[in-house]
């Protein structure tokens, strides 16, 4: 029986190891880290001016209100005179004028909604803000693209580098290494990015900006985002309260049971 | 029979006289008193006799945010997820009752599984209470379908491909199953059409079903009395009033005991929705922010993570692993005829049906596809014959022999093995493995019958092991 027991507990914890042997086969490109800057609300609102001044042209946010954004510390009046570029009233939802069928002509797929586009876009590789942040940082030329762009994190996507203004252009470097299993064969792999015409912005006020917003992105995905966790905390420590009252109630009650 | 009205004294209190009103045209006392009140429940109830009320508990919160979703959802496929969006930011609260609603529905199968697990460690589904074992695996059976319909209305990618994904596995039936599968669609692909049933059903058909079988599930519950932690039947000892002696009135003990059970739930229930309503995607599936799409398929479609287990042996039943299975019923057939004390009928029916499968896997018959199908519906339809299957003379797992636990332990493993490998993409080693535990899984139920009487069982006690605080 004993050996039995050893046996199967050997089986078992060879069962649930195994899986971890498998973890490492996907060669995607690593996600950097987007930082944290769901609090910021000067970081929000700079986020907010460039997704209004270059992302709302072909990309919509239609279940975003632009008088939402009152919750990063803007008024009406600032939303109507700065932000309110693709509509007219500050009521309005942030819909565009290009139509889907157009936009499938001339860059072969519609650009998708933006709205929850920051929780879409999590995998176990990274959150949706980290795959956005390294995403908008990953452009390099490439001739062979229609746009003359092509991206690490999204191979051959339609979207042109639409930051390149402030980014500048940069070409990409490839290596070939030997195989790591010592077939003898060469694969191509990245190796760094290079600068070819400089940009407005250097490159960590570029990633700043792109920070910015990336946690634009990840606000307008999930609005009631801080509400949610700061309500939690009351939430949490009432219901503690509550539940250390039902222990002793109970306690109370069940000392007559014998 | 003249209908007679109990009199009360002129000074009684008014509450009282209406209650008096009441109980002369409809039981309410009563029925207060036979089903809690004055219900007698065994008193060393230990932490896994708490989801019961848990899932009753559950079941409101569904009930009553669903209520409030429906009244601003769409069940429209070209409204649905911008709705969905709309309670999220526009309704007042509708991101709390969102999050209720999805955090509770996984709560719900984590409530229900540990449910099972209780029944299985205490042999709860035992002589005299099968029927309540077997509202119970209806009602198992109707909550994965209001999961099911469910998950299709936010409208995302993984709600589509999902549903296309598991209606097409009714088209892997032979003779009828592109049929069906139209007719659960109602189209030739999952759309508008089927979105709008779906709605129903999730709103509507199975949540009146849930209700009465929960109803059912409850009555046949507190006609044999519960079970408990040490098997023993409480009714065989009674004291001078009739009561159990190891017996307390539900109210107030358990009122207060299901009472601390639910605000406990409260707080982890809470964490999740106010601090990671997503978990991990997990809850709430990242893919399925996506608007559903029918011109992209993702990499991989995966189902909820509840249905996970199950999903397991759906793929891990290849042509390959068909030859196992072949073996595995040849097996079988030979140990009911050298090892069991059915009829002789019995077995050449067993005998007859195995030899039918056995044909049936063979390649040129039917493919390891509509196999695959069949032992995925036969992992949930076994549950049923657990109250026969299980052949020891003792119900709790507390008499039985110390391996029996061993067995229980390696067969909850392999469950939550073959969940966690149904979440991950397919691979060589995870097929092989998820084979293994297909194999553990199946062999702890049809295997029962032997293993469940073997071994030195421990005496049982007369009174419930109870130890007063």
């Amino acid at each position: 029986m004993k050996f039995l027991k050893n046996s199967i507990s050997t089986i078992v914890a060879t069962l649930v190891l195994l899986p971890v042997l498998t973890m490492a086969n996907e060669s995607e490109f690593p996600l950097d880290h987007a930082p944290d800057r769901s609090n910021n609300m000067a970081a929000l609102q700079n986020g907010a001016k460039l997704f209004v001044n270059y992302c709302l042209n072909c990309h919509s946010a239609a279940a975003m209100r632009y008088s939402r954004l009152t919750d990063l510390g803007l008024t009406d009046d600032q939303i109507r005179n700065n932000l309110l570029l693709a509509s007219d009233k500050v009521g309005n939802l942030m819909t565009i004028n290009l139509s889907a069928k157009d936009a499938k002509e001339w860059f072969g797929v519609a650009p998708p909604d933006l709205s929850v586009i920051a929780r879409a876009k999590s995998s176990s590789a990274g959150s949706g803000a980290d795959w956005l942040y390294t995403y908008l940082r990953s452009y390099y030329k490439d001739d062979t693209r229609p746009t003359g762009w092509n991206n690490m994190v999204f191979p051959s996507v339609a979207m042109p580098h639409v930051l390149w203004e402030l980014q500048g252009v940069r070409n990409a470097k490839f290596v070939e290494v030997e195989d790591a299993h010592g077939s003898g064969k060469k694969t191509t792999t990245f190796s760094k990015f290079e600068t070819v015409v400089p940009g407005q912005l250097t490159e960590v006020e570029y990633d700043n900006n792109v920070a910015d917003l990336v946690a634009y992105l990840s606000w307008m995905a999930e609005p009631a985002q801080n509400t949610r966790k700061r309500l939690g905390v009351w939430v949490l420590m009432w219901l503690s309260v509550l539940s250390f009252l039902a222990w002793r109630l109970n306690a109370s009650y069940w000392k007559e049971v014998k | 029979m003249a209908f007679v009205e109990k009199k009360l004294p002129a000074d009684a209190p008014a509450i009282d006289k209406a209650l008096n009103w009441i109980d002369s045209r409809f039981p309410l006392t009563k029925l207060w008193n036979d089903q809690w009140g004055q219900y007698y429940a065994p008193k060393n109830f230990n932490f896994w006799y708490i989801f019961g009320s848990l899932a009753m508990f559950v079941l409101v919160i569904q009930i009553v945010t669903g209520i409030i979703l429906v009244m601003h959802y769409k069940p429209d496929a070209a409204l649905a997820f911008a709705s969905v969006e709309y309670i999220m930011r526009e309704v007042p609260w509708g991101w709390l009752v969102r999050y209720m609603h999805s955090t509770g529905a996984s709560a719900f199968f984590i409530i229900v599984y540990l449910h099972m697990a209780r029944a299985l460690m205490y042999g709860s589904y035992r002589k005299p209470r099968e029927l309540v074992w077997l509202f119970g695996f209806a009602i198992f059976l109707c909550l994965m379908a209001e999961a099911f319909f469910g998950y299709l209305l936010p409208w995302g990618q993984m709600s589509y491909w999902g549903a296309q994904v598991i209606v097409n596995l009714f088209g892997a039936i032979p003779f009828i199953g592109p049929d069906l599968s139209l007719w659960i669609r109602g189209d030739y692909v999952v759309s508008d059409a089927t979105l709008n049933r779906f709605f129903s059903f999730h709103v509507i058909a199975i949540p009146l079903v849930l209700l009465g079988l929960v109803a059912a599930h409850l009555i046949a519950l507190h006609e044999v009395g519960s079970n408990n932690p040490d098997g023993i039947e409480i009714k065989d000892t009674l004291d001078a009033d009739g009561h159990p002696v190891d017996g307390i009135p539900s109210n107030p003990y358990y009122t207060s005991h299901d009472l601390f059970g639910v605000t406990v739930f409260l707080v982890l229930f809470s964490a999740v929705i106010f601090f990671a309503p997503e978990m991990g995607g997990y809850f709430l599936e990242y893919n399925n922010f996506l608007p559903a799409d029918s011109l992209k398929t993702p990499l991989h479609i995966a189902p909820t993570w509840y249905f996970t287990p199950f999903y397991s042996i759906l793929r891990a039943t290849t042509s390959d692993f068909l030859y196992v299975v072949q073996a595995g019923i040849a097996a079988y057939v030979a140990l009911v005829y050298l090892k069991s004390n059915l009829s002789a009928i019995t077995k050449a029916a067993i005998a007859a049906v195995g030899l039918l499968i056995i044909i049936g896997m063979m390649p040129a018959v039917l493919e390891a596809k509509f196999w695959g199908v069949v032992l995925f519906g036969a992992s949930v339809m076994i549950l049923a014959g657990l109250p026969w299957l299980d052949c020891s003379p003792v119900k709790s797992i507390r008499y039985r022999p110390d391996w029996h636990k061993t067995v229980l332990i390696v067969f909850a493993i392999a469950f939550v093995i073959l969940g966690y490998l149904g979440v991950q993409p397919p691979s060589p080693v995870f097929n092989a493995v998820s084979q293994v535990c297909t194999v553990l899984y199946f062999a702890f139920f049809l295997l029962m019958p032997w293993w469940s009487a073997k071994g030195t069982f421990k005496p049982v006690p007369q009174r419930v092991t109870f130890k007063p605080h």
